[in-house]
């Protein structure tokens, strides 16, 4: 991770303008940014910007095709399939930053533990994360969330909870190595303690792959939502997810395509957007990839 | 050899006990017991009979008691009786479906590797042309497409629109009276969608997989005497640093096996197959929980399984590998 240090000046402090200098250059990076901006966009302003109340039902409009008053069709309760998925957008964000930021939580942590202190300490978390990488993670989701009521909160702490490992993996191995440099070692030898050496001194420089990490992680954690409201058990209607939108489109199937159409376009739009960004975000901060 | 795959036999088994013990905690741990199911909702269950039941599933011992007994049970695959009506075995069960699981896994294995390879191999040795730079799309749009939507859209499309294949289950209804070419035919035909919709999400990460390991072969030393001795540039590719870049595949191959046993609960309850992932799903909304922790055991095993296929495999056919280790 030699990259890092090219962004910082000799004070330490980061560079954003070679960081984005290096960023522009990927176009697909460029797309991703705009699709994550546009996204956020909207789902800010889902009550200016959709077109009906999202719970609004039409007993006189109910699975009609797209049309000029609804854009995207209206679902078999008669409510506005566009303005659904808007509000969804919501949902969808606010679960992916949430899980990932409980799972980054819980990944940095052990990992600089694990990183920092070594020996036993390192071979337990990382035994624990061997462990729980056996596990096919959508078959834990789903065992949890048998147990659970499928409430937002839980699918985003069980989302977060079984998502961590591969940060523990990053910050320990990032850890690793930096707990030798002399940055930390005169750290050390002017007394600070564990703590302020591993907060002020290693983290701060470990931080750019969980970036690229978390990135990619909140497309994760909205396709796992969108799986699981899809499937029935997580977020439950009348609240609108573009999975549980996707469910009434499985069972109209035959007859109303819309309904599974644009809440999956939705989804994919704003993954790629995520995944765009994330892989973007990484080609910048590391060198060698870039000479590809 | 021998010494390293017994070796990593062994080395596995502390995670053997971890499974089983996390899979019991998560149970375990959730609020609500699996009698409450049975009994709060019917109102003539006396406290009593109430507790008649706990004890029958052992549920009024101390936790570490009902681990150890539960775990050791679970080590002779006995998973208890499902709380299903049928109230069967559960590795019964778990037995009937697990086959069809794993089938559809191999299939969707062979699906990626026939298609991945020479997607990675064309996109690495013609780097940024038109082909490459279409693959980078394709391979962004598998990674961010959502499996069970492009289930919906495949099914829409050849199933209820052009009619070509059927959308659900794994045999037609008059599967009996068809001759044996007929079956054949039916299982295929109902088997293509599940096994290509599958592999879809495999077949991006895959082919990216295999570009990169191959642009980092031919960029070796070697490659580039056998191109200075004057082999044809065929030569050079495939015989020469194909071998190579080949090698990580078994160990994806192995680590493949989570995902596509886990992702098999969403396109296998789309489809309606009979699978492994179509009964935890079953299970999961049923709260059927001898059922849970059974699969849920066995999945991981199977994964842990996989890893351990992948690590000897790899350290078999490189002996680059089996070399360093034994030291």
């Amino acid at each position: 991770m030699g990259g890092i240090v090219k962004y910082k000046d000799t004070a330490g402090r980061f560079r954003g303008s070679v960081f984005w200098r290096h960023f522009q250059k990927n176009k697909l990076g460029l797309v991703g940014t705009g699709i994550v901006l546009v996204l956020a966009a909207i789902a800010l302003l889902a009550p200016v910007l959709s077109p009906y109340d999202p719970s609004d039902m039409d007993d006189l409009h109910i699975l009609s095709t797209p049309s000029r008053d609804h854009w995207f069709g209206t679902d078999r309760l008669g409510r506005d399939v566009l303005s659904r998925v808007i509000w969804g957008s919501r949902i969808s964000l606010l679960v992916g930053f949430i899980a990932v930021g409980i799972a980054t939580l819980i990944g940095v942590l052990l990992g600089a533990l694990a990183g920092y202190y070594g020996r036993w300490a390192d071979s337990l978390i990382m035994r624990f994360v061997d462990l729980m990488l056996c596990f096919p993670t959508f078959f834990l989701i789903l065992a949890v969330i048998a147990f659970l009521e499928p409430s937002i909160w839980n699918i985003m702490v069980v989302i977060g909870a079984t998502g961590w490992m591969g940060v523990a993996r990053l910050v320990r191995a990032e850890f690793l190595s930096l707990k030798e440099r002399e940055f930390v070692l005169s750290a050390r030898a002017l007394g600070a303690s564990d703590l302020r050496i591993i907060s002020r001194h290693i983290l701060p420089n470990a931080l750019a792959p969980v970036l690229v990490s978390a990135t990619l992680g909140v497309a994760g954690a909205i396709l796992t939502e969108s799986a699981l409201s899809f499937l029935g058990i997580g977020i439950q209607p009348p609240t609108p997810s573009w999975g549980n939108i996707l469910t009434g489109g499985k069972d109209n199937l035959e007859i109303a395509w819309w309904l599974s159409f644009f809440p999956g376009l939705a989804i994919l739009v704003t993954v790629l957007g995520y995944n765009l960004l994330g892989e973007g975000i990484r080609d910048a901060l590391d060198p060698r990839l870039r000479q590809e | 050899m021998l010494s390293h795959i017994v070796k990593r036999i062994l080395l596995s088994l502390p995670l053997l006990i971890g499974i089983t013990f996390v899979s019991f905690l998560v149970i375990r741990l959730a609020p609500g017991e699996p009698v409450s199911l049975q009994t709060d909702l019917n109102p003539r269950v006396s406290a009593a009979s109430k507790a008649q039941l706990r004890h029958l599933y052992g549920l009024d011992e101390p936790l570490p008691v009902q681990y150890a007994k539960w775990a050791w049970r679970s080590f002779r695959l006995d998973f208890g009786r499902s709380f299903s009506p049928d109230g069967r075995k559960v590795t019964e069960k778990i037995a009937e479906r697990i086959p069809i699981t794993i089938f559809l896994s191999l299939l969707e294995m062979l699906v990626i590797v026939l298609i991945a390879i020479p997607i990675g191999i064309l996109s690495a040795t013609r780097q940024y042309s038109l082909f490459d730079k279409s693959t980078t799309i394709f391979v962004f749009l598998g990674f961010a497409m959502p499996t069970f939507w492009l289930a919906l859209l495949c099914m829409n499309l050849f199933g209820v629109h052009l009619g070509w294949l059927p959308i659900s289950g794994l045999q037609s209804m008059n599967y009996a009276q068809l001759s044996m070419g007929g079956k054949i035919l039916d299982r295929a035909q109902h088997l293509i969608m599940p096994v290509l919709v599958g592999a879809f999400g495999g077949l991006a990460g895959f082919s990216r997989y295999m570009r990169s390991n191959m642009l980092e072969v031919i960029r070796q030393d070697y490659i580039r005497t056998a191109r200075a001795k004057g082999l044809s540039e065929r030569t050079v590719i495939y015989k020469h640093a194909l071998r190579n870049a080949l090698l990580p595949v078994v160990t994806i191959l192995g680590l493949s096996v989570p995902g596509l046993i886990g992702g098999g609960v969403i396109f296998e309850t789309i489809f309606a197959i009979p699978g492994m992932g179509q009964l935890f799903y079953g299970s999961v909304m049923s709260r059927d929980y001898p059922v849970i922790m059974g699969i849920l055991v066995i999945g991981a095993a199977l994964t842990l399984f996989g890893n351990l296929l992948a690590d000897i495999s790899y350290a078999l056919v490189d002996p680059r590998i089996r070399v360093a280790k034994e030291r």
